[in-house]
């Protein structure tokens, strides 16, 4: 059985060090599994997305938006052109405020030597901007998920077939106008996180799900960086899992080897699908990509944030909103898959149905189980380039920044890793 | 308390998805300013790296509570907090973290062998199963609106405005 649980939450790390060698890393999600898989089993297809997103509270959108996906996949739905836009400004909802939430109060600390984000001194210039910046990027990003989706968390108005409610023309001038006012905020970030100066690289293959289109984060091919595609029915041919017997969470290798999903990973593979505004404004910077240094994953959020902030606006702009029904289909006997781009990866819904409309079974795949291989091999690499003569606690310090430049989740991002030593 | 003086805060999270951690932190968007002056957040580790388990005016906990440790750690909050506040559905009524609790025998022997790999409950527990709670935020997530009111009242309580 494959045990899916929420992965942002309780994390440790073990380490086995053997004559000043490295031998074993053991990156172990901690969180107690709460059996949503399982839980599907019985329930009727309708209520799969709400119960789905209950799996993890920061990208809950993320997973509703893959459920609706694996289930109109079964019944054979076919969303509506408002409701593709609907769910494309709800996931730029999410993605400015989940990455401002991980860039600004996660990462920023350690780029200026603080602990909290919280710390940042009003009286300095710099630190007085960037405080009112972060809180300013989750607020609006915040904002334009409720408008869209009810909620930024655990969105009320997403449903298999369409929305329940409509954005109106007053929310919707709200929503632009916060978007513009924090458009500079996102150049400074990005300007900030490419000056940055963290850097692990090392070669690695990732994986994202490619747009036919503009860039986006709901349709579209799997593509690699060995330059493969899948359609996402073939995920577990392609996909292959592996059980960790210490941890709460599963691992995915591909093609026996790990690798990486996420911002970086799909600015790698689809960097000139970028709103043209969005390529204009980084100029250059764009020739930095693609890149196998993971502390540019926070380079490519702070980018996904401008391309979601431009991408939405364009969208608020040119589309007008209008009460529709929600699209529905008889119950049938069928198998969906859904497969989106969470900020933090690529993330897989699977769902059996029988005609009855109950599950039989379902499947969850989710980013930082994807990661999991890489992680435990970049630490590592890293330690043994420390040791024998950096200190414990620096050592520790930067193996929290590196697993932090992956943004596993968001307890792991927030400092709380515990390291146990075994050194023989 | 004395007028000045911060209120030192404590945020946990136990078994659940932490939508409610995000909530605050949403929440902030509009408050970070006045409990950046108010607060002194003690234990979070949102927000921190250097956390103290010392004394508590008001303990957030989310979450519902899925092991032996866990039992013991909320016991552990709950002697050095002064109030102690259940956030969240899975706090207050323990679902749905605790939803392996009402499975079906099938259900429950194809989980067994997880449960136990892990030495969790037998049972999911919410936390008014084990400490005492003074005061309850429900919701999936909690109501920003309604957060903020019980933690005015709870304050209030301590002598803070």
């Amino acid at each position: 059985m494959d045990g899916i649980t929420k992965i942002e939450g309780n994390a440790g790390l073990s380490l086995h060090v053997e004559e000043g060698k490295v031998t074993d890393v053991k990156f172990k999600t901690l969180e107690y599994k709460r059996f949503f898989t399982e839980a599907m089993k019985g329930k009727a297809i309708v209520a799969i997305p709400q119960h789905l997103a209950r799996i993890c509270g920061t990208c809950s959108n993320a997973h509703l938006m893959c459920s609706i996906e694996a289930c109109e996949d079964a019944l054979g739905i076919e969303p509506t052109a408002q409701t593709k836009a609907l769910r494309a400004l709800t996931m730029h909802g999410l993605m400015i405020r989940d990455h401002a939430l991980h860039l600004y109060l996660f990462s920023l600390p350690d780029i200026y030597g603080k602990d909290a984000f919280l710390d940042f001194d009003e009286n300095v210039e710099a630190e007085h901007q960037l405080l009112h910046d972060g809180f300013d990027m989750k607020a609006a990003g915040n904002f334009l998920a409720t408008l869209v989706a009810g909620r930024s968390v655990h969105a009320m108005y997403p449903t298999i077939g369409g929305f329940l409610k409509f954005p109106d023309a007053q929310g919707i001038a709200e929503a632009i106008k916060k978007l513009e006012s924090v458009r500079p905020a996102a150049l400074r970030l990005i300007d900030i996180f490419r000056n940055a100066p963290f850097h692990f690289d090392r070669k690695t293959q990732f994986m994202a799900l490619v747009p036919n289109g503009n860039y986006g984060y709901l349709n579209g091919t799997i593509m690699t960086s060995r330059g493969e595609h899948y359609q996402k029915a073939e995920f577990r041919t392609h996909l292959e899992h592996v059980v960790l017997p210490y941890s709460q969470a599963s691992a995915y290798v591909y093609g026996n080897e790990g690798y990486m999903v996420g911002a970086l990973a799909r600015l790698n593979l689809a960097k000139d699908k970028l709103h043209p505004k969005t390529r204009e404004s980084l100029g250059e910077l764009l020739t930095l990509f693609p890149s196998t240094d993971i502390f540019y994953n926070n380079l490519a959020q702070a980018v996904e944030i401008l391309h979601s902030i431009d991408e939405s606006m364009d969208i608020l702009r040119t589309s007008k909103f209008v009460p529709e029904p929600v699209v529905k289909a008889p119950n049938r006997e069928a198998t969906g898959v859904g497969v989106v781009e969470a900020p933090r990866g690529t993330l897989y819904h699977k769902i059996s149905v029988g005609a009855d409309g109950l599950v039989k079974e379902g499947e969850v795949v989710v980013p930082t189980g994807q990661n999991q291989v890489n992680i435990e091999r970049d630490i590592a690499t890293l330690v043994q380039g420390l040791l024998p003569d950096t200190p414990k606690e620096k050592i520790e310090l930067e193996i929290e920044k590196l697993i932090r430049a992956y943004d596993p989740c968001m307890s792991c991002a927030a400092h709380f890793l515990k390291v146990d030593w075994d050194s023989a | 308390m004395t007028d000045g003086e911060k209120l030192k805060i404590g945020w946990f999270s136990f078994s659940c998805c932490e939508d409610n951690t995000i909530v605050m932190t949403e929440i902030m968007n509009d408050h970070w300013a006045d409990w950046k002056k108010k607060f002194d957040f003690r234990h979070a580790r949102v927000l921190q790296s250097k956390n103290s388990m010392d004394e508590f005016d008001i303990s957030f906990i989310e979450g519902a509570i899925a092991s032996p440790e866990q039992e013991e750690k909320l016991k552990d909050i709950r002697s050095r907090s002064k109030k102690l506040v259940a956030v969240g559905a899975c706090a207050v009524i323990g679902l749905p973290a605790g939803q392996r609790n009402a499975f079906t025998d099938a259900q429950k022997e194809a989980i067994e062998f997880l449960v136990a790999r892990f030495g969790a409950l037998p049972k999911v527990l919410k936390v008014a199963d084990v400490v005492t709670v003074d005061a309850e935020v429900p919701g999936c997530p909690m109501d920003p609106a309604n957060f903020l009111k019980v933690l005015g009242s709870v304050a209030a309580e301590l002598g803070v405005k």
